[in-house]
């Protein structure tokens, strides 16, 4: 009987005791804590400061593994490498070929100024190229779905040796798959995140409730039901996740909005951010901690209030 | 009102503290409950208002079986029964007048002012109404205990030893209070084992006298 009577502490019941008016004086009836109190406000707002750049990070590595997905499988390389007074007669013939290659857009031959720039990374911008035995890089557009990429490479090997197909495949899988695994983990840190936070604002409502022992059992004494008890108890905790989360929250977004330009800088780590509407889903994780708040209080009512009768 | 029909209660199974209890408090009576310390009076008086459930035997408070009660019936049940203990305990952060509307303020009822000051001023604790309860004197907290006892104008008032702290004049003060409220038409148990108390208050009013010996209760003899 007693189980089917707490589970009659209804959400609704609850809800309005949080959002009423008259939840000012369920309010009152708690002592204030300052050590619970503080605890719940600092817990909230590390725990939405951490999840503020785990949002990022799921994000970023979703825009990642979607660019790289997208943008490497529009275009495909032909390495064209033949003997000196072959090389331009064999380049040429190479991109008759691939003029005539259904599914496939203009082929373009990289100029040495690009060529360059792909080997400076691992050779410094002071290395002659002219004088390195570099084969010639031409890029191929990919517009069409009925492109062959076997056929091509077939073809290629007997008409044109020493040209060599290269679709990106070899290197983008596990980029894209390094970016998925951390948009997993994103999203795992979230999890866990969440979880914290209701452990923790669970062992600081149960910390106040047992505190406050001697008040719930004048309650109790004087006719108090155990919703208006557990509102009392449910309505502060809630606010006070909510409230410790919005400035986490805010803090974590400042600190990603300050981080270098993606522009500017390049590379993943600058990539961390928001961006567009994104921006709005970290204003989620205050009523994420508002909604963990109010269950995790809800729990630790119950479980103190089936020990008063 | 309050019927117990050979009620027994134990704090340990096969360990009966109360055994056989059979009484009736009915509108406008005024009962003293005596007896010797560990006798069992305040472990009746939390039997009377749902604190404990009898281990065997039937009590009836308001025509409601106790045992059949749920939580929430329980509550309802002492919104209509106020209760004043020896160490009434408050709620120290709230002043002396909140403290008294408490028991409005969890119904759910709006708090009367006018009807608070009335309140306040019949057990003359007016000038204490936004004091601290840890300011106050015993005395003072027993009779801000038996304001807060009787805001939801209860059917039953039911006082444990409630001047157990307070010298013969203070005692007296508090139990005029109780005798006032008696011939309201609200019924009365107080649970003493000062018997210059209860010869005193029955000085004023018609009351019984029930003690508990031996586990078991009766009517007190012609010596009170």
């Amino acid at each position: 009987m007693r189980q089917s009577e707490f589970r009659a502490l209804k959400l609704k019941a609850l809800w309005q005791g949080l959002i009423g008016r008259d939840g000012g004086a369920a309010n009152r009836i708690v002592p204030p804590t300052g050590f619970t109190a503080h605890l719940t406000l600092f817990s909230a707002g590390a725990m939405a400061f951490l999840a503020v750049f785990a949002l990022a990070l799921a994000l970023a590595t979703e825009r990642l593994a979607d660019r790289w997905a997208s943008e490497l499988s529009q275009s495909v390389t032909v390495r064209v490498s033949g003997q000196q007074q072959e090389q331009e007669a064999l380049t040429q013939s190479v991109l008759d070929i691939l003029q005539t290659t259904p599914g496939a857009g203009q082929p373009r031959l990289l100029d040495q100024d690009e060529v360059g720039a792909l080997l400076t990374p691992w050779f410094g911008p002071d290395m002659p190229i002219d004088a390195l035995p570099v084969p010639d890089l031409i890029e191929l557009p990919i517009t069409g779905t009925d492109f062959d990429a076997e056929g091509l490479r077939l073809r290629l090997e007997g008409e044109a040796p020493g040209a060599v197909l290269d679709d990106h495949t070899e290197w983008r899988r596990p980029l894209v798959s390094a970016a998925n695994r951390l948009q997993v983990l994103g999203i795992i840190s979230l999890v866990l995140i969440t979880a914290a936070s209701a452990a923790m604002i669970t062992l600081a409502a149960k910390a106040a409730l047992a505190a406050n022992g001697q008040v719930i059992q004048v309650l109790r004494l004087i006719g108090a039901r155990d919703i208006t008890i557990a509102i009392a108890f449910v309505r502060r905790f809630t606010h006070r996740a909510a409230i410790g989360a919005a400035v986490g929250t805010v803090l974590g977004m400042a600190a990603i909005a300050l981080l270098p330009d993606m522009q500017a800088a390049g590379g993943f780590l600058t990539g961390l951010g928001f961006s567009g509407w994104s921006w709005l889903l970290p204003f989620l994780v205050p009523l994420v901690a508002a909604v963990v708040g109010f269950f995790a209080t809800r729990w630790a009512a119950l479980k103190m209030l089936e020990s008063v009768r | 009102m309050i019927e117990m029909q050979d009620v027994s209660f134990g704090y340990r199974a096969g360990s009966e503290l109360l055994s056989g209890m059979t009484m009736s408090l009915q509108p406008g009576m005024f009962h003293f409950l005596t007896g010797p310390s560990g006798s069992g009076k305040t472990t009746l008086l939390r039997l009377c208002y749902a604190d404990l459930l009898p281990s065997s035997g039937k009590l009836s408070v308001f025509g409601q079986d106790v045992a059949g009660l749920s939580r929430d019936g329980i509550a309802m049940l002492r919104r209509r029964v106020g209760v004043v203990h020896q160490d009434t305990q408050f709620l120290d952060h709230l002043p002396v007048a909140e403290n008294v509307a408490l028991p409005l303020s969890v119904s759910g009822q709006p708090a009367d002012i006018e009807a608070m000051r009335d309140l306040l001023g019949w057990v003359q604790l007016s000038q204490h109404a936004r004091a601290l309860p840890p300011s106050l004197s015993g005395g003072e907290r027993q009779r801000a205990a038996l304001a807060r006892a009787v805001i939801l104008s209860p059917d039953v008032v039911l006082a444990d030893e409630p001047t157990g702290n307070l010298d013969w004049d203070m005692s007296m003060r508090l139990m005029q209070l109780l005798v006032e409220l008696n011939k309201t038409g609200k019924a009365v148990l107080v649970a003493t084992h000062d018997l210059n108390l209860i010869r005193a208050v029955k000085a004023q009013v018609s009351a019984r006298v029930l003690r508990i010996a031996g586990g078991g209760l009766q009517l007190a003899g012609a010596e009170l």
